[in-house]
């Protein structure tokens, strides 16, 4: 069960950083790889803060504006300076590492007895139950575990709601079709390049939120803690797809695909780790699943098409 | 309304691609013209009416709207006095996004966007009312992707969005050209009801000698950058298919007489 509990809370922190892959990669179609060094930027920046004595909320706040800041300046390289979109990504991340080393001043900021987002939620759980343990479906879970995953539910919740709200809005629509088609939005009188720089300001910011979260609830930041997170991202956004069809392409079912497809991820690690894969595995296989997800419907589709074509034939 | 002076625009300039594709053009457009441009490949046709939009900026010359110089207003800007149809008919709208979506974008066009809610009831019952003329059946599918549309459905959204708050200047760069036949037509004939129900000052690029007949009240005939006839009023009225053939032929006779002519001079030099 702790297992189960763990695997959800992941997923749901990281729902976050799908949700930032989701702007950037699907709806401004912008494939930004800043991700892998603004998570850990909301992650040591959120470090900081709390072994400061800042209270957990406004630091969690502090780890999503530094995320954005990472991400406003992928925006301008891009949008202003016209260096590639997947350059941009690259300078800011690479960038980002030594940033990341000068906010933390050191390459890990342990914060155990910093307080957490958790810590209302745990402190009136304790007051209802009284106990160190509660029974979920008969099993005992801890009560700082139970605490943090209700914690994220609802403010993983609270966020897609805002986010959801946000793309209906009238300059939503307008980053939406920014992503989708330049040109038909510069025809409707908007700025396409600052559409493209404050959305790609926001994904960064949520990815920076999702850091800010994790570091909370693994105890630690870590330099190295972004890597591959880009990958894991873009594999959680797929299965969502998977979950809820492909063209079902309103912003609420994108949302809401998106974190069943991470809590879903998260989960499929959590039973492969324990059916005995190398966690030092779990990257390839990461990789080796999106390059399967992007490929295999393209040959399955040609596949097809072949034994149509054989079929008729004979 | 619109007044052109004199632009000139290089491509690539000293590079193997150069291309002049404008050199020099003016061309004026009283309040409520509607225009149409013709001209061979390459003449510049859709160059000048991209040079209008703001898709590049012209090395030199200027073009004033509405009294107003705009030759260095990028695209965006001046889309809030312009509203554009595209030759592609997926380039106007956006494919994923609903018809209702697509609409409410051209509703303010050139306006600031801020946190409302962009479709409700009322907005939506607006989107329904104005659809409804079409006769497409589309009023009941507002909320269905625009990717769901056939080529012909689009194009006439895009022209609706694009006239959805009055442009100054409306500009159809060969519109109908991607079209099947009968909704090519259908196009057309709602081309000239919008322009001529809200009095448009319009300009088109066309390669349809028969719509370019049909339609506008002027034609400006553009060869090598550069315009080369400009008929109108009783001349127009009188003009049919077959003058504008004739009209293409003496430039390409023109054309070939310029290699003739250097062929015989060329012998002089060498």
């Amino acid at each position: 069960m702790t297992l189960v509990v763990g695997a959800f809370t992941m997923g749901l922190i990281l729902s976050l950083l799908a949700l930032g892959v989701l702007i950037s990669f699907r709806i401004l179609r912008f494939c930004d790889i800043t991700v892998d060094g603004s998570i850990t930027l909301g992650a040591s920046a959120t470090a900081v803060l709390l072994v400061a004595g800042v209270p957990p909320w406004p630091a969690t706040l502090g780890g999503f504006a530094a995320g954005m800041a990472a991400g406003f300046v992928t925006g301008i390289l891009h949008t202003h300076f016209k260096i590639e979109e997947l350059l941009s990504g690259i300078l800011v991340m690479t960038a980002l590492y030594s940033v990341n080393l000068r906010v933390m001043g050191k390459s890990n900021v342990p914060m155990l007895d910093s307080g957490s987002i958790s810590d209302w939620a745990e402190a009136l759980l304790r007051k209802m139950y009284g106990a160190d343990k509660i029974g979920v479906l008969g099993w005992p879970v801890p009560v700082r575990d139970l605490a943090m995953l209700l914690t994220v539910a609802a403010l993983v919740a609270a966020i897609g709601i805002l986010l959801n709200i946000f793309l209906r809005t009238n300059l939503g629509t307008a980053v939406r079709a920014a992503g989708e088609n330049p040109q038909m939005i510069r025809a409707q009188g908007v700025d396409n390049r600052w559409m493209q720089v404050w959305g790609i300001a926001v994904s960064n910011g949520l990815v920076g939120l999702s850091g800010a979260v994790l570091a909370q609830y693994q105890g630690f930041a870590d330099v190295q803690m972004g890597i591959g997170m880009m990958v894991w991202g873009l594999a959680s956004i797929i299965i969502g797809e998977a979950l809820i069809g492909k063209k079902a392409r309103s912003p609420g079912m994108m949302i809401i695909g998106a974190m069943m497809g991470t809590v879903l991820f998260r989960l499929l690690i959590a039973i492969a780790l324990r059916w005995g894969l190398n966690p030092n595995d779990l990257k390839l296989v990461t990789a080796a699943f999106v390059f399967a997800a992007l490929v295999i419907p393209h040959m399955a589709g040609k596949l097809g098409r072949k034994i149509m074509k054989g079929s008729s034939n004979a | 309304m619109l007044e052109i002076n004199n632009v000139v625009k290089t491509f690539n300039p000293g590079t193997p691609n150069e291309v002049r594709a404008l050199r020099g053009i003016s061309m004026k457009l009283e309040e409520g013209c509607f225009a149409a441009i013709i001209g061979t490949n390459g003449s510049g046709k859709s160059t000048s009416l991209n040079a209008v939009a703001g898709s590049f900026l012209p090395d030199s010359g200027t073009i004033l709207l509405d009294g107003q110089d705009i030759s260095n207003w990028p695209e965006y800007r001046r889309a809030s006095m312009i509203g554009r149809v595209f030759q592609n008919p997926f380039a106007g709208t956006a494919a994923e996004m609903s018809i209702a979506e697509n609409i409410v974008l051209s509703m303010r066009r050139g306006m600031s966007r801020g946190l409302g809610m962009a479709l409700n009831r009322r907005v939506r019952e607006e989107i329904r009312e104005r659809i409804r003329p079409l006769n497409m059946g589309l009023e009941n599918r507002i909320d269905n992707a625009m990717g769901s549309l056939s080529g012909g459905q689009r194009q006439a959204l895009t022209l609706l969005m694009a006239t959805w708050l009055r442009p100054k200047l409306l500009l159809l760069d060969e519109h109908t050209a991607a079209l099947d036949p009968k909704s090519a037509a259908q196009v057309a004939t709602l081309t000239k009801e919008i322009i001529e129900r809200e009095k448009l000052t319009a300009l088109m690029v066309t390669h349809s000698m028969q719509q370019a007949v049909q339609l506008p009240q002027r034609i400006i005939m553009m060869h090598k950058g550069q315009v080369v006839e400009d008929i109108h009023g009783v001349r127009k009225a009188r003009t049919q298919v077959a003058d504008l053939m004739n009209a293409f032929d003496r430039v390409r006779r023109r054309d070939l007489f310029d290699q003739s002519v250097a062929e015989q001079v060329l012998p002089q030099y060498a």
